[in-house]
């Protein structure tokens, strides 16, 4: 197998400063924005993007994280039952712009579990979604409104996003 | 820690490892985080059907099994033993093979014979969980006692845990002393010579008829009901004497550790083996303990419905 790098921690940021700016020209007189990452990476992507965007807009953003094991729709499919963890949304999502986070989009499928999951905890006024890498083969009519990087790949592909936090350091690598 | 979850059933706690109890524990967590939202419902059980195969009466645990399978999305049915054809005379195994027919997914059984779940998860491609056999296990209150006691404290390793009250008859206890002492608890027994035999020093835990002494360095004390439906003949006087010898009355109390936490399974008998005023009080964690039964019980299904091999 074979790992190629497409992006480092410079482009990574670059990537994610550029998204922030794009958030604010979106929502311009937005005070009720609010990020949600989806755990395990777009978790953390949530936390940096929050970070930069309370520089751009000099306040804090709410911020929550997302566990969408519960909402997958292949529990029956899967050789063993996922790990769960808790969801964490301390604020209010009724009438918020939520963007929500995640570090790859491929089939879609967990951005859905995720829509499911946030209406459980209300009725934001709008959702809209940040990606970190666009890597094409939807399996559903989902589409990123902020994207760090497009990156065109074959199916067997494997797309590896790896983060300082968790990781021990920043990249995203396309295997085969 | 990497532990994948196997089993299509839960029987019991005796053949689980301290991997899979910790698995389930914390699976709970994020199932008690659902009970919290606006909307306490995940689909992650959606279209599966489950069966409450109560041949032995309950309340709490049929309810708490019934609304955690509702939260998770599953569809219920609940049997019990009067209502069902066991009074006709049919057996368990045609019972149960019926309910397999109607394409049962998970088939929660209470029986009054020990035994009787691991019985039917032979027969059965259904997931069988063990929600009381007998005087042999209650997994899942050993679960949600453990849950309680580790967001509590912190911790179950290295704490002291007297289980106080009627052990012979129960399978609360021995559930408890077997999840206990895997996760590394001093468990102590205590109660009338009659209740608790000294054969329960086989399990790993320590036997004394010194209540007293039981209760002083306890950080938890686990209060047990007196089974009455379950003795053959009354074991000890009178209820009078119990709660003078073994009750956990205002006194006892006040020499307990002043952060010893009090549980009780349900249903309490107040005045009997608890104080009313204690059942009450601010380190009473007993209803709780209902709560996070709850979550526990949504762990269980969900684990026990992911990735089935087909076994049968």
């Amino acid at each position: 197998m074979s790992a190629t790098v497409i992006m480092d921690s410079t482009t990574i940021d670059r990537a994610l400063t550029r998204m922030a700016h794009e958030i604010v020209e979106r929502n311009p007189q937005e005070d009720s924005l609010a990020l949600v990452g989806i755990r395990t990476h777009g978790a953390q992507l949530a936390q940096r993007l929050g970070s930069k965007l309370s520089a751009i807009l000099g306040r804090d953003l709410p911020t929550g994280e997302l566990d969408i094991s519960m909402h997958r729709d292949d529990l029956a499919l899967r050789s063993t039952p996922p790990r769960v963890g808790p969801s964490r949304i301390a604020f209010d999502v009724n009438d918020k712009t939520i963007v929500l986070v995640d570090d790859v989009l491929f089939t879609g499928r967990t951005i859905r579990a995720a829509l499911d999951e946030i209406a459980d905890f209300g009725r934001p006024r709008r959702i809209q979604l940040a990606i970190l890498v666009d890597r094409g083969h939807r399996e559903l009519p989902i589409r990123p409104d902020f994207i760090g990087k497009n990156v065109p790949t074959a199916l067997g592909e494997r797309i590896g996003v790896r983060l300082a936090e968790v990781d021990g350091k920043d990249e995203v690598v396309v295997e085969k | 820690m990497n532990t994948t979850w196997q089993r299509k059933d839960l029987l019991g706690i005796q053949d689980l490892s301290v991997d899979e109890i910790n698995l389930l524990l914390d699976s709970a967590t994020a199932f008690k985080e659902v009970g919290e939202r606006a909307v306490k419902k995940v689909p992650s059980l959606r279209g599966k059907t489950l069966v409450n195969l109560f041949i032995e009466p309950s309340t709490r645990t049929r309810t708490s099994f019934e609304l955690a399978a509702k939260r998770l999305s599953a569809d219920v049915i609940n049997i019990t033993a009067t209502a069902s054809s066991l009074v006709k005379g049919e057996t368990l195994k045609d019972t149960a093979l019926n309910l397999q027919a109607l394409n049962a997914d998970i088939i929660v059984i209470r029986h009054s014979a020990a035994g009787a779940p691991y019985f039917l998860s032979k027969l059965l491609k259904a997931s069988v969980v063990n929600a009381g056999d007998g005087a042999h296990e209650h997994p899942t209150q050993a679960l949600l006692d453990a849950f309680t006691i580790r967001e509590k404290k912190g911790r179950i390793a290295g704490l002291n845990v007297t289980i106080l009250g009627d052990i012979l008859y129960s399978r609360v206890a021995r559930s408890n002393i077997w999840l206990l002492t895997k996760l590394g608890a001093r468990v102590t027994l205590s109660g009338p010579a009659t209740l608790v035999p000294r054969m329960f020093e086989e399990f790993g835990c320590r036997v004394t008829y010194d209540v007293e002494e039981a209760i002083r360095d306890a950080d938890v004390i686990n209060l047990l009901r007196i089974q009455h439906e379950r003795q053959r003949k009354t074991m000890f006087p009178s209820t009078g004497e119990y709660a003078a010898l073994f009750g956990l009355s205002k006194e006892r109390f006040a020499r307990l550790k002043p952060d010893a936490l009090i549980m009780h399974p349900g249903p309490i008998n107040r005045g009997v083996e608890i104080d009313s005023d204690i059942a009450d009080c601010g380190r009473s964690v007993i209803l709780e303990q209902v709560t996070n039964g709850l979550a526990v019980r949504m762990a269980v299904l969900f684990l026990c419905s992911g990735g089935q091999t087909g076994e049968p």
